[in-house]
């Protein structure tokens, strides 16, 4: 039963994209099999939690080939937490794009390439195998490839140029490292690997190669100083395909950072993980001082998916469970608020006529909902309480203070207050300013339909919702993220339920 | 430019690269061949053919949109993997068949062929969904 | 041999960065092919070499015989191969279609999607005045 129930956050997104693809000529249907499947990983991802809350850490060894020889799929707390996270915004923007994306964007195949890109997504989750890792990262990628220039403006190739780019070296530095692993230790299992890494002789090879993965997985992630080709491409394709990107693939990058760095990587914690900690921190601040640097409302979001992507990483740093618990509750908070905001970005957009914040204003005025919308998710990316940042980032401020890196704490503290500054600038310029053109916002030439108002802003609503819910009631979903924190700095049961013996 | 000599030659080279190609792919499970490497030399196949004769005579030859192969090699695949089902087995376990042929002696065929059939399909759209964009582009 | 290949690795790679680090998109997307063969080679090096022992088992047996290659590096190649072949395929189109849409393949002149602002031109004036000696200041 278990091998079905963990290979099934890929099963579904792959059945999902075929059944796009082939349901003939009507974009009706394709889109509905769209929302579906979205919605049916959802229930997958909140399945696997349970079932994992159940039985602990779920197995399935693939093609009847016992681990470390097969390829295993691996379900922990940290797995399907992000799985389930994958199947809400799946869910929003799935929705969120019947209303967005081109008709003949749909034609040429959004549906299954989104569906191909969760696909990938959830594979690079629930994989308890580098190479495998490796080939899920590749599925993510190839189908954002085609998502990003869907459309083939103009700007898109341009962005896609850098996005391609530094992508396929961050791939090929990873398929070397997964190589040099390999002749290092035998074995590509990441139980196998938290075994035999203490064994090779030589300690500092590992290190290097550990320094490598850092440097792949730190493009992927976006980290200091490799964060270019996000500002540069997030910005260029339609806001569902930048809200699911900006939601999930850099967070990809942090999840593969948070498994090996806690798995497999550990005999050097002194170097490798205070190494992060100072990434951490000049990424942060770049990606904030950055943002302040923008006047269109995506790149302003896109620079601080970077600033936030620190925030994570510094909790991996940090190496206590306070920390790691840190860490993965901000993952799900940045997730649920990032893809928000884009998605407010792109009905600002529709209302207004522009993404330039000089040429677009009088939102507040005229759809006062709209603005409560924006709040929201703004005021609890700057980690104003009672919303999910303030306890992302107070739990973050307390893992710092209590191992005393007073250091980080400033600068994740003055980091909040500049995101502070940029979400006014887009309050002040979107909102609260008439609009230089004196257009009335959501009337004329920008008026929505109402079709398209309900599918545009219900997903918004429903996310923004999330942020209240988490930040209101926020036991159960610490508890949750403290149970994934125990279990990835103890991985001993992972080893064990991978290979059945006690290490 | 139309070379008498290269369409001529193609039209028979395409038809005999095929059915190696085929070849490739039937014998792959237990000797050197496969889905990939069947799946390259068909790709060649088409890629000569768009040369000689130009994107849309590839296009008439193959019928069914090039992306089209990729969705349904891609169903085979999954197709492949699920078949353990029947079993009972974990996914992607091989589930194999002996069916006796007239005339003594046995077809050893297997869930890995569905599977190698899907690569081989995959790679062949995802080739000539490439070629075909490159040609009609550059003409 | 291990040396040797090692040594052909790091070649590869330091002629790849070398194509990479230029502003033309076509070499650098040489660069990348160089990479990614280099890559694969390094897979193949760190999986042990065997000489002349092709890892089949001879027909009618259940395990190999004598000492074979190990297979498994050489799937993972194959794989990488594949895949690289996909998203090198995708970049080369990519790359035509810039030319075609950009009319440049000089990665400094792409700035469709991040147009320079006034305070970077200014800031690359100032660069500029500083580091480029005065008289080979264009």
């Amino acid at each position: 039963m278990i091998p079905w129930l963990v290979a099934l956050p890929i099963l579904v997104p792959f059945v999902t994209a075929i059944l796009a693809f082939v349901a003939g000529r009507s974009l009706e249907v394709k889109r509905w099999i769209s929302v579906a499947g979205a919605a049916a990983l959802l229930a997958v991802g909140l399945l696997l939690i349970h079932q994992v809350y159940q039985h602990g850490i779920l197995v399935g060894a693939m093609g009847d080939w016992p681990p470390p020889f097969g390829i295993a799929l691996v379900v922990d707390f940290l797995s399907a937490i992000m799985v389930a996270i994958t199947g809400i915004t799946g869910l929003a923007v799935a929705v969120y794009a019947l209303a967005d994306v081109d008709r003949s964007e749909e034609h040429v195949g959004f549906h299954p390439l989104f569906h191909l890109l969760l696909g990938g997504v959830c594979g690079a989750f629930t994989t308890g195998d580098m190479f495998n890792l490796y080939v899920w990262f590749e599925v993510m990628l190839i189908s954002s490839f085609a998502l990003l220039v869907l459309g083939s403006r103009k700007a898109q190739i341009d962005g896609a140029v850098k996005y391609v780019a530094l992508n396929l070296v961050s791939t090929v530095l990873f398929l070397v490292a997964v190589g040099l692993l390999y002749g290092m230790t035998g074995t590509l299992n990441m139980a196998d690997l938290h075994l035999t890494i203490p064994q090779v002789e030589n300690q500092g090879l590992v290190t290097a190669v550990a320094l490598m993965f850092i440097v792949a997985f730190g493009i992927k992630s976006a980290l200091f100083p490799l964060f270019f080709w996000l500002p540069a491409a997030y910005h260029t394709p339609s806001v569902s395909v930048s809200a699911i990107f900006s939601a999930l693939l850099t967070k990809v990058g942090v999840y593969a950072l948070i498994r090996v760095f806690t798995l497999i990587f550990t005999q050097d914690v002194g170097y490798t993980h205070n190494l992060l900690l100072i990434i951490a921190g000049i990424t942060m601040l770049t990606g904030v001082l950055g943002a302040a640097a923008q006047n269109e409302f995506r790149r302003i979001l896109s620079f601080h998916i970077v600033s936030q992507i620190g925030y994570m990483i510094m909790g991996l740093a940090l190496y206590t469970p306070l920390g790691v618990m840190g860490a993965v509750f901000y993952v799900v908070h940045h997730i649920i608020v990032k893809a928000n905001l884009f998605l407010v970005s792109g009905v600002a957009n529709r209302l207004t006529g522009s993404f330039e914040l000089k040429k677009i204003g009088g939102l507040y005025k005229s759809q006062p909902f709209v603005a409560v919308l924006f709040l929201v998710p703004a005021f609890s990316l700057a980690g104003l309480p009672p919303l999910s940042g303030f306890w992302a980032k107070l739990v973050l401020v307390q893992a710092g203070l209590e191992i005393d890196s007073y250091l980080i704490v400033a600068t994740a503290l003055l980091v909040g207050l500049l995101t502070i500054y940029s979400m006014t600038k887009i309050w002040n310029e979107a909102f609260w300013k008439p609009h230089p053109d004196e257009i009335e916002p959501g009337t004329g030439a920008v008026a929505l339909s109402r079709r398209d108002y309900i599918l545009l802003t219900a997903p918004i609503a429903g996310m923004a919702a999330l942020t209240v819910i988490i930040g209101l009631w926020t036991e159960p979903f610490i508890l949750l993220a403290t149970s994934a924190a125990e279990q990835l700095l103890n991985p001993d049961a992972y080893v064990q339920a991978v290979l059945g013996v006690r290490p | 430019m139309q070379s008498l000599i290269l369409s001529t030659a193609t039209r028979f080279l395409t038809g005999l690269m095929l059915v190696f190609s085929v070849f490739l792919l039937l014998r792959g499970h237990n000797e050197p061949g496969g889905g990939f490497v069947g799946s390259l030399v068909a790709s060649t196949a088409f890629a000569l053919y768009a040369i000689a004769l130009g994107a849309k005579a590839v296009r008439r030859a193959v019928r069914v949109e090039p992306r089209m192969l990729v969705m349904v090699g891609l169903a085979f695949a999954i197709a492949g993997g699920l078949l353990a089902l029947i079993t009972g087995a974990p996914l992607f376990t091989g589930v194999w068949l002996d069916i006796p042929l007239p005339g003594g002696g046995e077809l050893h065929v297997g869930s890995p062929l569905i599977f190698d059939v899907g690569v081989y399909l995959v790679v062949v759209g995802a080739v000539l969904t490439v070629i075909l964009t490159m040609e009609e582009e550059i003409s | 041999m291990e040396v040797v290949l090692s040594c052909v690795v790091g070649i590869m790679i330091a002629a790849s960065i070398y194509l990479m680090l230029g502003r033309n998109l076509v070499k650098f997307l040489f660069g990348l092919i160089l990479l990614s063969n280099a890559a694969n080679l390094a897979i193949f090096t760190s999986g042990r070499l065997t000489w002349g022992a092709p890892p089949l088992i001879p027909e009618g047996a259940l395990v190999p015989i004598s000492d074979i290659a190990n297979a498994l590096p050489q799937a993972l190649i194959l794989t990488a191969i594949v895949i690289s072949f996909g998203l090198l395929a995708f970049a080369l189109v990519l790359a035509y279609c810039a030319y075609q849409e950009l009319g440049t393949v000089d990665t400094d002149e792409m700035r469709v999607a991040e147009p320079e602002t006034e305070f970077a031109k200014r800031a690359n004036r100032v660069w500029r005045a500083l580091l480029v000696p005065r008289d080979r200041a264009p």
